[in-house]
């Protein structure tokens, strides 16, 4: 066992090559390729519709790529076996719990399927704040804590590598925290996490590395500091005046002369730069909104 | 073996949940036994009700309860996520499959236990309404297997279990349909219960229903094959 994981922490985990996938005439991924090694947080960020929960779909072998192929663990995601599958854990974005059994029956019965110690729910439903609801049917809960218990039963067998289709989509941010902090703790026991977002706060704050998902293609790929860094001509200050008018200019020697009238005026009420957010390079890549087309296509 | 038993265990947790279920697990057998202990008419045959609703028993519980479970598991994508455990598609039909299975011999002891029957006579309706139920439960997964949702696995089996249900009383009153019903495991379940009694199971009746278990067997794996469990 533990020369195992010695070997699958040195060799990718996950990897996309060349992706395409076609629905009917819409294709909906074009070339997608990327790698994710080992132990990092891997964030999939796009807009509702990019084609995110398909990629998800495709990288564990519930549909087979066009062209292009996807390995997990060593292996074409179209050839999983036991071994892979007690590696991993999905979380998909329709949840697939039993809507009439309890939330410690539908985990339960993972415990069973994953040969775990009955034990390791109550642990687990601790660790995740659902245990004063363990009794409750899985279709009473509120979407907050259905999220939570579909993450739950994802890390019951201590997968190795935790596929997560928008974990926090649509939760308060207190909810949001707390489903961070266990990401984060199963990063510290090493597991490997895709998540997909369409939360750039989200991914910059939890992320190793980031890939913004633009209608089926892959804009930028890197870690959430290096792809603001390239966008740093994004970088401007903003200036709050006191009669309530807010002035955006370039952060560079342009701006001095408008800057030194406002000086002069007295006028300025509060000034800082803004740095480039994921969203603000998102939006200077596609045009289109992050969490604006989320919302559009949520109602 | 042990995911089937983890299976069997979930289904049966959840049978006291699910009322439309478990409803068609115990609706023919109280009727059963109420009617045989409260309704008596001149000149009725032994075992009448027991008879009557047994066959109606067979012809609808498996069918439409198997249909329903498979469906709503692939509408609610929790056999999607079985699916993604390690659990291989046959463990997840030998699960619900001998759920369902058992759950209607409980009910069939049930009706046995309610009518007037020697040792042996209670045997052979058990063995008959294990054929019986197996042959339902399979024509019944190939429906699920073709059905995104609920909705529409009912909207197929209602139909072909009124159509099975129905053709044997249809036939006592018409010859033609009498002749066509012939060939149907639930004419032929009702024929041999009512006849077990009077002499030995008929070679007729075995090789019709051995020949409906065969038919079901074959239109489940073609549903299967081009369906899967997605
Ligand atoms: N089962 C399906 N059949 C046809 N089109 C689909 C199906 N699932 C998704 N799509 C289409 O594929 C595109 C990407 O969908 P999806 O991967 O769900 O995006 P995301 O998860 O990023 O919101 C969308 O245009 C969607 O309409
Ligand atoms: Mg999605």
């Amino acid at each position: 066992m533990n020369r195992e994981t010695q070997k699958s922490k040195s060799e990718s985990t996950v990897i996309a090559r060349e992706l395409s996938f076609r629905f009917g005439t819409n294709q909906v991924l074009n070339h997608v390729s990327f790698e994710i090694s080992a132990g990092e947080i891997f964030g999939l960020l796009g807009p509702s519709g990019a084609g995110k929960t398909t990629l998800i779909k495709l990288l564990t072998g519930q549909l087979k790529p066009d062209e292009g192929c996807a390995m997990l663990l060593g292996r074409d995601t179209g050839k999983l076996q036991a071994a892979e599958h007690n590696r991993i854990g999905i979380m998909m974005d329709n949840f697939g719990l039993y809507d009439r059994l309890s939330v410690y029956d539908n985990l339960s019965f993972y415990a069973d399927i994953y040969h775990v110690s009955r034990s390791r729910i109550a642990d687990i439903l601790k660790n995740i704040g659902l245990y004063e609801a363990r009794n409750t049917a899985a279709a009473k809960l509120s979407k907050g804590m259905k999220n939570r218990l579909s993450l739950a039963r994802a890390l019951m067998n201590d997968a190795g590598i935790l596929f997560l289709d928008e974990p926090t989509s649509g939760l308060d941010p207190v909810t949001t925290r707390e489903i961070h902090s266990v990401l984060e703790a199963q990063r510290k026991r090493g597991a490997t996490i895709f998540l997909t977002t369409h939360n750039m706060y989200e991914a910059e704050a939890l992320c190793d590395h980031v890939a913004l998902l633009s209608r089926g293609r892959i804009l930028e790929y890197g870690t959430p500091e290096d792809v603001r860094r390239k966008y740093n001509h994004l970088n401007r200050l903003m200036l709050t005046l006191k009669n309530g008018r807010t002035v955006s200019l370039e952060n560079s020697s342009a701006s001095a002369l408008q800057i030194k009238e406002y000086l002069e005026q007295e006028a300025i009420e509060t000034i800082h730069s803004t740095e480039p957010t994921l969203e603000t390079v998102f939006i200077e890549l596609t045009g289109e909104k992050l969490e604006a087309c989320a919302d559009r296509t949520g109602i | 073996m042990n995911n089937i038993i983890a299976i069997l265990k979930k289904q049966i947790k959840d049978t006291f949940k699910n009322k439309t279920v478990l409803i068609q697990f115990i609706l023919f057998p109280v009727l059963t036994v109420i009617m045989n202990n409260t309704v008596r008419i001149d000149g009725m045959p032994m075992n009448f009700f027991v008879n009557m609703f047994a066959a109606m028993y067979v012809g609808m519980a498996p069918l439409t309860a198997v249909s329903a479970i498979i469906a709503e598991e692939k509408e609610q994508n929790t056999l999607r996520v079985l699916l993604m455990s390690n659990v291989k598609p046959y463990e997840y039909l030998l699960g619900v499959g001998s759920y369902i299975w058992l759950a209607c011999m409980l009910g069939a002891a049930v009706m046995c236990a309610a009518g007037s029957y020697t040792l042996q006579g209670g045997l052979t309706f058990l063995g008959i309404m294990a054929a019986g139920i197996l042959a339902s439960l399979l024509l019944g997964a190939a429906i699920g297997t073709r059905s995104k949702t609920q909705m529409m696995a009912a909207s197929v089996s209602v139909p072909v279990m009124m159509i099975f249900s129905f053709l044997p009383m249809l036939s006592m009153f018409n010859t033609g349909i009498a002749k066509v019903a012939r060939f149907t495991y639930s004419q032929q379940v009702v024929l041999m219960l009512e006849q077990m009694d009077a002499q030995s199971l008929k070679p007729d009746s075995i090789s019709i229903i051995s020949a409906n278990l065969l038919l079901f067997t074959v239109l489940f794996i073609l549903s299967y094959k081009k369906c899967g469990l997605d």
